[in-house]
């Protein structure tokens, strides 16, 4: 029982620490990773969901069709991976911006807007 | 034939077109300025049409299931699928139509407007292609019937409006509201994600009429439920959750702004198609309304204090944003609280509903042209600080006529279109519970106290030396604010004849779930 569900106590584990790191930590880079660890849990519950015991990888093999798992969730975690990499890619790139105008990708120095 | 071919492909060509002009723009960019312009009117024009054909055809035939890869949803798989298909289909219902309808014309209207406020600017090729992509992915989020689409388009809009947020880079600060954005709506879209993620472990499914008809309301679909009010109010900008808001809507270039307001309220179209077409009557609707409706409260009271201190025109009109969004909040949350209930939803929960709804049309075109006059106002005097403008209605006519224009729709002055849907919501709500609807119109009498001050110290008083030399702006940008005016006016002046055409379909689309899931799966 444990052992069938640990990749969904993985994928909530990663989850829970990437949340974590975004409210604790205090470098803008930090965050940015902690949004990349919940981006790859929620990747990793994703392919959890697809895998059912039994079946046989979805690609061209000689395996009966029958047994095959259907690959959707294998398709939109593949979808959100690339999604992942543009925003991943964008963010940092805000926050080399950020520290060339600001001298600092400290969250409590950038905090020129308020009120 | 080719008639046919565009009238029977219109869902597809909705999308289709945004995308493609979106990533032209570069290309006839390199020709020259003039050959873009052109191209980006022309572009927002023919989403305008298509989205105008596909809401007359909707309309007059009902709901229109658009499946890509096959001619019909019927038609069966080809033979090693294993019978199983997972096909992304577009369901444009009237809820759907509505809204593609007031973004595509607040989209028109912002890029007659960005020709001439970005003339004297850089980076234009880039800034139209993100404007074209942002309408593509809020088209894409309400003509979608598939959750999993759902979420790409919401990404698509995310990014989008996150770059477009940071675009005119400003010391550093517009890239700070941009970051903040950006992260908050990465979280929020993967937060949608993992929801979808329950909802496709439970039911093998991606198809919102398919999980709708399958809808068991056990523990794991209430997860994903909070998952995704949390999420989408969050992108809509209602309180607790509006803090990136102020930041993003007032860094922003100005026409930018104006169409941001129309991307959170795909995101708030998003949360009542969940609620109502996923859920329904499986959720418990009193308390669903309840949050719904708490929310709507916390949001108009909240942004409209939060509004009255500040100094800055955008992050003024920003706060109200999220004072106006709980109106809808508001409206549409009366409409959830009593949805079981036969007799208290025809006696006044639909036309709650209706309220609600028709604020979101009428907020989309008022906060639009109150946004272009800020930019406007910045455009000719390169300050936003409300204590060192002044005076500038003696340069700036057409701009003072258009602000107070949506000055006045914004408080719920008759005979604008904001009275019309205030009205309304005022009214149902009154009979659900009267505190609420006194709260309603404190807050408006508030707005109108907030925009009587801004009219006051913008346009009023002696003309400042500084000012000296200021006209009024160039003509394409008064065209597109007096689209927006004219609208506003029509809107108010001929409410009911708005509110039976486009404004009571969607609201029946909305709440009846049957006929969503059979118009969907009803061939299949």
């Amino acid at each position: 029982m444990i052992l069938q569900n640990l990749p969904y106590f993985a994928s909530g584990i990663i989850i829970i620490t990437g949340i974590l790191m975004m409210i604790t930590k205090k470098e803008l880079i930090k965050i940015v990773m902690g949004l990349s660890l919940v981006e790859a849990g929620v990747n990793l519950f994703l392919v959890a969901t697809g895998y059912i015991t039994g079946s046989a990888a979805p690609i061209f093999t000689n395996a009966d069709s029958d047994i095959m798992s259907y690959p959707v969730v294998q398709a939109m975690t593949l979808t959100n991976i690339v999604i992942g990499i543009a925003t991943t890619a964008l963010l940092l790139s805000f926050i080399i911006v950020i520290y060339k105008k600001y001298g600092t990708a400290d969250v409590d120095k950038v905090r020129r807007l308020r009120g | 034939m080719i008639q046919a071919l565009i009238m029977d492909n219109l869902p597809a060509l909705l999308i289709a077109v945004p995308l493609l002009g979106a990533f032209m723009t570069p290309l006839t960019g390199r020709a020259n300025d003039t050959v873009r312009n052109i191209w980006v009117i022309l572009i927002s024009f023919a989403t305008l049409t298509a989205a105008l054909l596909l809401t007359y055809e909707v309309l007059s035939s009902g709901t229109i299931v658009y499946t890509f890869g096959t001619a019909s949803p019927s038609l069966p798989g080809p033979p090693d699928s294993g019978g199983i298909l997972f096909r992304i289909i577009f369901a444009v219902d009237a809820m759907s139509v509505f809204m593609a309808v007031s973004a595509s014309i607040v989209g028109f209207a912002v890029a007659l407007y960005s020709i001439a406020s970005n003339s004297k600017l850089s980076g234009k090729d880039g800034y139209y292609a993100l404007i074209l992509l942002m309408q593509a992915g809020i088209l894409g989020m309400v003509c979608t019937g598939d959750m999993f689409n759902f979420f790409v388009f919401l990404e698509i809009n995310s990014l989008a409006g996150a770059v477009l947020v940071a675009y005119r880079v400003d010391k550093g600060v517009a890239v700070e509201a941009g970051l903040k954005y950006a992260v908050l709506s990465t979280l929020g879209g993967l937060m949608v994600l993992f929801a979808v993620g329950l909802f496709y472990g439970q039911y093998d499914a991606l198809n919102m009429a398919v999980i709708a008809d399958n809808m068991q309301y056990g523990m794991l679909d209430k997860i994903a439920l909070v998952l995704m009010i949390a999420a989408l109010a969050m992108k809509s900008g209602a309180v607790p959750m509006h803090f990136w808001t102020p930041d993003g809507y007032s860094m922003a270039p100005s026409s930018a702004t104006a169409f941001l307001v129309v991307a959170s309220q795909a995101s708030l179209y998003g949360l009542f198609r969940i609620l109502f077409t996923l859920f329904n009557v499986t959720l418990n609707w009193a308390l669903a309304g309840w949050i719904i409706i708490i929310l709507g409260v916390l949001s108009m009271f909240v942004g409209v204090t939060m509004a009255i201190p500040q100094k800055d025109v955008k992050r003024l009109m920003a706060y109200h944003a999220v004072s106006q969004t709980g109106y809808m909040l508001l409206g549409v949350g009366v409409g959830l609280a009593v949805l079981g209930d036969e007799t208290m939803m025809n006696s006044f929960g639909m036309t709650a509903m209706e309220g609600g709804l028709f604020h979101i049309i009428n907020h989309a075109m008022y906060k639009g042209l109150l946004f272009l006059t800020a930019g406007a106002v910045f455009y000719q005097a390169g300050t936003r600080n409300l204590n060192r403008l002044g005076g500038l209605g003696h340069h700036m006519k057409w701009t003072m006529l258009f602000f107070v224009i949506g000055a006045l729709a914004i408080a719920g002055i008759p005979p604008f279109n904001g009275f019309a849907s205030k009205l309304m919501i005022y009214e149902s709500v009154f009979m659900f519970s009267p505190v609420l609807s006194v709260i309603a119109m404190v807050v408006s009498v508030l707005t109108l106290a907030s925009f009587v001050k801004v009219f006051h110290s913008v346009f009023m008083g002696p003309k400042l030396p500084e000012y000296e030399n200021i006209r009024e702006v160039p003509r394409p940008m008064l065209i597109g604010m007096g689209i927006l005016a004219f609208l506003v006016i029509i809107f108010g002046i001929f409410p009911q004849a708005v509110v039976d055409t486009l404004i009571s379909p969607a609201a029946e689309a909305l709440v009846d779930q049957g006929g969503y899931i059979s118009s969907v799966l009803g061939g299949a």
